[in-house]
């Protein structure tokens, strides 16, 4: 019994299965433009961009402890960059998107120096403070209209060459490709985002991570540099937001700063999917985006209703089931669809040790 | 001459968001909590006040203190069945919760009052002024400021010379050895949030008299009282007052120079604190 026989996973069944899903899920995603309507598929570019930035403000609240009101910022600053990029600078679009997620890392230093001098709450305040700042300097910025908007030209968004392709691979006309292109860029982008916050949870930054979530001072004893790890959190998670804020507002095609830098929109959803869905795992924010639409759906018609009932909604969460829908679910029958608990395996008898 | 003006304005401004801050900073001292609906209870508060001078034809003066109660009511409720339930060392359930409770409060004011502008009646004092040397001051902000400096004098005295105000104290020092004093902390907690519901109401009238409201304006006023709170250091009511000077008189300077300036130049006051003294102009508190 030599210890080279030990060995350390986080391969369940579970996560097996999971894998196998999410790889046909992905292959189905990528061929569903030729027989989905184009209403599914601006639906799915809504509900993917809502994960994708559902998970990114979960990789800051629930592993970095990091609760943020201010991720609008990181929505605005990326759309505004796109369009300064195509407009301004007569970009390609699709270039201009990683502008958006350079434009949104370059805010987040900043900002990221104000607020780690607060503290839990007040950090919340105070990224809703900077991004304020923000919006209210943004709609200073006259030549993208200032606080009216402006909108994208019809050559720069329609010219691209890639959409001539969509168009003749599905038949469809500029304006369907044009969805169809969003929606591949959402698809890959959430995929992208949850395999690399996966990657990232199974890694050392990740293990980290969860010490100092669990346990602070026990993280730091062991050597997790606290600060490091919440800047690298903040910037990855502000970067991603970015080139999100980007692709939306590529989608639409039409800006202001009230919409770009809205916080229900951008924020108050975000936390509400990730707190229904729960909290602090994967799977959560996958869940949360799905009940979050389906009450869109029912609830359309009603319009203030839908948000009182959807705070109502996460307050009974927060009181009576902390760790939300996933964490019931997960309580009960123990699945973890992304492990990132470590196990070890013995040598031979294959029993297994948490963590 | 006009500058002068300006500052005496924002001097004045400044007693409002010290109102407004005055109860976010007496429940985050004693129960380390920051209650994100703060601004939209202000909102609530003076729609309460409304209806309550078109309903019972009451002056705005008479009608605070039939809605005092009525809200002190309210937050003991608040902090009793929802808030000390999700209290404790971790910071982010009670900050959901308080951010869900905005959420929905907002909207169910918007349901029930429309997205309409409104205010409450007050002729008798709306536009009054007197003369102070050269300057001309408005009456009802003389008396915001006035009645900030009477709130801070009664909470001052409340906290340091009533055995409420020890059992404040003692709880936001230790929790559990106040326990063991014969202090519950929970009924503690709840009469701190129906004390700052009380100042919210009165916050609740400055700001429904002075100018038109309608049910999305809660969250600026909650960034508004948490920049004086921050601006003037966490724990000291005094400091609250002068973060909220300092804010106020930001904001007129900046419309002054641009009116599309003000709120921006409220923030930027407040992040040049944050870059001089992170900690604020007088802290108290250690955390």
């Amino acid at each position: 019994m030599t210890p080279t026989h030990w060995r350390m996973t986080t391969l369940t069944r579970a996560g097996l299965v999971t894998g196998g899903l999410a790889l046909a899920l992905i292959v189905l995603g990528l061929v569903l433009p030729a027989f989905a309507s184009r209403k599914l598929i601006q639906d799915l570019f809504y509900i993917l961009t809502m994960l994708t930035l559902a998970q990114l403000w979960n990789l800051l609240a629930g592993y970095g402890g990091l609760v943020s009101v201010g991720q609008q910022a990181f929505v605005g600053i990326g759309a505004y960059a796109l369009f300064g990029g195509v407009i301004l600078a007569g970009m390609d679009p699709l270039l201009a998107l990683l502008l958006g997620g350079l434009a949104a890392l370059v805010l987040a230093v900043p900002m990221a120096f104000f607020a780690f001098r607060l503290h839990g709450a007040y950090f919340a305040i105070g990224t809703w403070v900077m991004a304020e700042v923000a919006r209210l300097s943004i709609a200073q910025w006259k030549a993208l209209g200032g606080g009216t908007g402006t909108s994208l030209p019809r050559d720069a968004t329609s010219g691209m060459k890639v959409l001539d392709w969509i168009g003749a691979l599905f038949g469809v006309r500029a304006a369907a490709a044009r969805d169809i292109l969003a929606y591949w860029l959402a698809l890959m982008l959430a995929v992208a985002v949850i395999g690399g916050i996966y990657w990232l949870l199974r890694n050392r930054l990740g293990l980290g991570l969860i010490a100092v979530r669990d346990n602070i001072e026990a993280a730091r004893s062991v050597g997790v540099d606290v600060r490091r790890m919440k800047w690298a959190v903040f910037l990855l998670a502000s970067a991603a937001t970015g080139v999100t804020g980007a692709l939306i507002f590529l989608q639409t095609a039409r800006i202001s700063p009230d919409a770009a830098f809205a916080l229900t929109d951008w924020t108050a959803y975000v936390i509400f999917i990730v707190v229904i869905g729960g909290i602090g795992t994967i799977e959560g924010p996958i869940l949360g985006v799905l009940v979050f639409f389906a009450l869109r759906s029912l609830l359309a018609d009603y319009g203030s209703w839908y948000l009182l009932t959807l705070g109502v909604i996460a307050i009974v969460v927060m009181l009576f089931a902390p760790r939300g829908l996933w964490g019931l679910i997960s309580d009960r029958t123990g699945v973890q669809l992304f492990p990132v608990r470590r196990w070890l395996h013995g040598p031979g008898v294959g029993e297994e040790t948490s963590r | 001459m006009i500058w002068l003006d300006t500052i005496a304005q924002g001097i004045l401004l400044g007693g409002l968001y010290a109102l407004f801050a005055t109860g976010l900073s007496l429940v985050f001292g004693i129960m380390r909590l920051v209650n994100l609906a703060h601004g939209d209870l202000i909102v609530l508060a003076a729609y309460l006040i409304l209806l309550v001078v078109t309903l019972l034809g009451l002056s705005p003066w008479l009608a605070v203190l039939v809605a005092a109660p009525v809200m002190f009511g309210l937050g003991w409720m608040l902090q009793r069945w929802v808030l000390n339930r999700v209290l404790g060392p971790d910071i982010l359930p009670p900050l959901l919760v308080t951010f869900g409770l905005s959420i929905a409060l907002q909207n169910a004011l918007l349901e029930g009052f429309s997205a309409d502008s409104r205010r409450i009646p007050n002729p008798a004092l709306e536009g009054a002024s007197v003369a102070v040397g050269p300057l001309n001051l408005g009456v009802m902000p003389l008396l915001t400021f006035g009645s900030a400096v009477a709130v801070i004098l009664v909470l001052n005295r409340i906290i340091y010379a009533t055995p409420l105000g020890r059992a404040f104290r003692a709880t936001s020092d230790d929790p559990v050895t106040a326990g063991l004093m014969g202090i519950d902390p929970r009924r503690i907690f709840a009469l701190a949030t129906g004390l700052a519901m009380v100042v919210v109401t009165i916050a609740a009238l400055y700001l429904g008299t002075r100018a038109n409201f309608d049910p999305a304006i809660g969250p600026a006023r909650l960034i508004y009282a948490f920049q004086a709170v921050i601006i003037g250091g966490l724990g000291s009511l005094w400091g609250t007052l002068i973060g909220g000077v300092i804010l106020g008189v930001a904001q007129t300077t900046g419309a002054a120079l641009n009116p599309e300036w003000q709120i921006l130049a409220g923030h930027i006051a407040f992040l040049a604190v944050l870059l001089i003294r992170p900690r604020g102009l007088f802290p108290r508190a250690n955390d």
